[in-house]
């Protein structure tokens, strides 16, 4: 992507909090029309960019821009090309179908628009037939709906997401994300969704933006990212269970100096035999969690509850242990550059 | 007692008939009381709102003032108002002393702490996240400040009344810049004190039951919107 391409550009960002710099992010480039996702573990400065990006915030350097152009030139009439929906649905203390009004309202928007739109996006959301109900009778699943509806109902160039479907029960929030995958695939704003959750960037997201510690660790597709980690952090985060030090790995390996060795629990398989003794069993739901040692380093491998019963074996039992080449992914010693 | 049940005869008496000087009194009182709360709604919600949602060099201080001027004796305002009306005072050339405006400050300055204290707690209880989303649905500051005061209307009518009912009810401040002339500056608790004073108890009960059940009246309207439970 090149820079104009972008929608959204953040330049040379800087966030304090008292004296702690929180965020610290020399370059992103949110691409037009996708949806881009910003990952990272607790803390690490997620939310703090959706808010500067959202102009609540007071940046100690920095520039944010919108179509090239200094975001914080006209605060509320940039605000009013964007949309935001949070973890909590914040409605506001009248009906439902006032609640999606609103942004249309404070827009100048005539009566029947408003109406018109409200009604539109109740509908797409799937909760039209609340309309005239209060939004503090409305459940959690269905308050986050409404929030959404209210998010798109003033359709807006740029949507700011943070967590919108984490305070939700599984199976609502299985059906809210499908709804609102459908929903996005047809409208298509720009869209940068905060977010702790790996599948969610992986179902979502077209782009991914990394933070870790407040920095932008990497950028580039989420499955690319998920699949090649630049450093043993971001590795750690997108669930790599085994980062082990190439020196250590016990398998020969293409030959270097330092880096690590990376391949998920998942992807190692045990089967009878020899090379690794089962130290510790865990069951995880549908699957059984294995610590074997292989020559002294500890690796995490997962299998199902039958094929675990097949194996028969127990802790202190000797088992094989079996990585699929394709399934391995190497850190190089210098951070930023994989092989 | 009997004279008590007198007064309380007489007072319906003088309501029956529809006595001229009492309707006069009455209507001013309601006059001056409602531009005091109507000017401290106007002037100290936005205050309440600032002192709530900004943070800056003096704010505890000016809490602390707020906090002090709600519990402030009327006669020390009704003093400062008339030292500064007064026509040697820094705005005597305004010639305001004894005038109905004159109790329209003083009753303002009474209820301005309150309406302020108010909004301040109605205002600071809201979920922050909401604010950060009025803003984040493109409104703009004056447009904040409108959904802030329907959010907190609860709150606010709360302030309302204890706005109204602080100055319908303080005499002394009105007596100190009022005068208690008659057809001028007469309102129903000055009107009282010199009734009283007479020992014309049955007028002084005539009025006390309309004051009584003015702020009774006004403040069974609001309790009526408060207790609305969903107004959308």
């Amino acid at each position: 992507m090149t820079a104009s391409d972008a929608h959204l550009q953040v330049r040379d960002l800087s966030v304090h909090r008292g004296s702690v710099e929180v965020l610290d992010i020399a370059e992103i480039d949110i691409p037009r029309g996708q949806v881009t996702v910003v990952i990272g573990p607790n803390g690490c400065g997620k939310s703090t960019l959706l808010g500067a990006l959202q102009l609540v915030l007071h940046p100690t350097r920095g520039e944010l821009l919108l179509d090239g152009e200094p975001m914080s030139a006209n605060p509320v009439r940039t605000r009013r090309r964007m949309s935001a929906a949070f973890q909590e649905p914040l409605l506001l203390s009248m009906s439902v179908q006032s609640n999606v009004e609103l942004p249309l309202r404070l827009r100048g928007v005539d009566r029947d628009q408003r109406r018109g739109a409200a009604e539109l996006w109740l509908e797409r959301f799937g909760v039209a037939h609340l309309a005239d109900r209060h939004a503090r009778q409305l459940s959690g699943g269905e308050a986050q709906r409404v929030s959404l509806a209210r998010a798109f109902a003033s359709q807006p160039e740029v949507m700011l997401l943070d967590e919108p479907f984490a305070g939700v029960d599984a199976p609502t929030r299985a059906g809210l994300i499908a709804d609102f995958a459908q929903i996005l695939s047809v409208t298509r704003p720009t869209t940068v969704l905060v977010t702790h959750d790996r599948d969610e960037a992986l179902r979502l997201g077209d782009y991914a933006v990394l933070l870790i510690d407040g920095r932008v660790r990497q950028t580039g597709e989420p499955l690319d990212i998920f699949d090649h980690p630049l450093d043993r952090e971001v590795a750690e985060f997108v669930g790599m269970d085994n980062v082990i030090e190439r020196s250590r790995w016990p398998w020969p390996i293409a030959a270097s100096d330092g880096g690590y060795v990376c391949v998920r629990s998942e992807q190692l398989s045990l089967s009878r035999g020899s090379g690794a003794v089962v130290r510790k069993v865990e069951l995880i739901g549908p699957m059984v969690s294995v610590s074997v040692d292989v020559d002294g380093v500890l690796l995490a491998a997962q299998v199902s509850r039958p094929q675990w019963s097949a194996l028969g074996v127990g802790v202190g039992d000797e088992v094989a242990v079996c990585a699929d080449a394709e399934a391995i992914h190497i850190i190089a010693a210098e951070q930023g550059t994989p092989t | 007692m009997e004279l008590i049940w007198d007064g309380i005869r007489e007072a319906a008496r003088l309501w029956w008939a529809g006595d001229a000087q009492i309707i006069e009194i009455t209507l001013r009182t309601l006059a001056i009381s409602s531009a005091a709360t109507a000017l401290a709604l106007v002037v100290g919600i936005p205050l309440g709102a600032v002192l709530a949602l900004r943070r800056f060099w003096g704010r505890g201080l000016l809490v602390a003032s707020v906090n002090t001027g709600m519990g402030m004796p009327p006669v020390v305002i009704g003093l400062l108002v008339a030292l500064v009306l007064w026509r040697s005072g820094p705005l005597g050339g305004l010639d305001q002393i004894y005038t109905p405006t004159a109790m329209v400050i003083a009753q303002l300055l009474l209820s301005l702490p309150m309406v302020v204290g108010f909004s301040l707690a109605s205002i600071q209880s809201i979920n922050p996240r909401l604010i950060g989303q009025m803003w984040a649905m493109g409104a703009n500051r004056w447009q904040v400040l409108w959904l802030l005061i329907r959010e907190t209307r609860l709150g606010l009518l709360a302030a309302v009344m204890a706005g109204f009912g602080g100055a319908i009810s303080e005499v002394g401040a009105s007596l100190q810049v009022g005068g208690n002339l008659a057809g001028e500056t007469r309102v129903l608790t000055t009107a009282m004190v010199l009734e009283t004073g007479r020992g014309n108890f049955e007028v002084a009960i005539a009025l006390g039951v309309v004051l009584v059940v003015l702020a009774f009246a006004v403040n069974l309207i609001l309790t009526a919107v408060q207790q609305r439970r969903f107004i959308t």
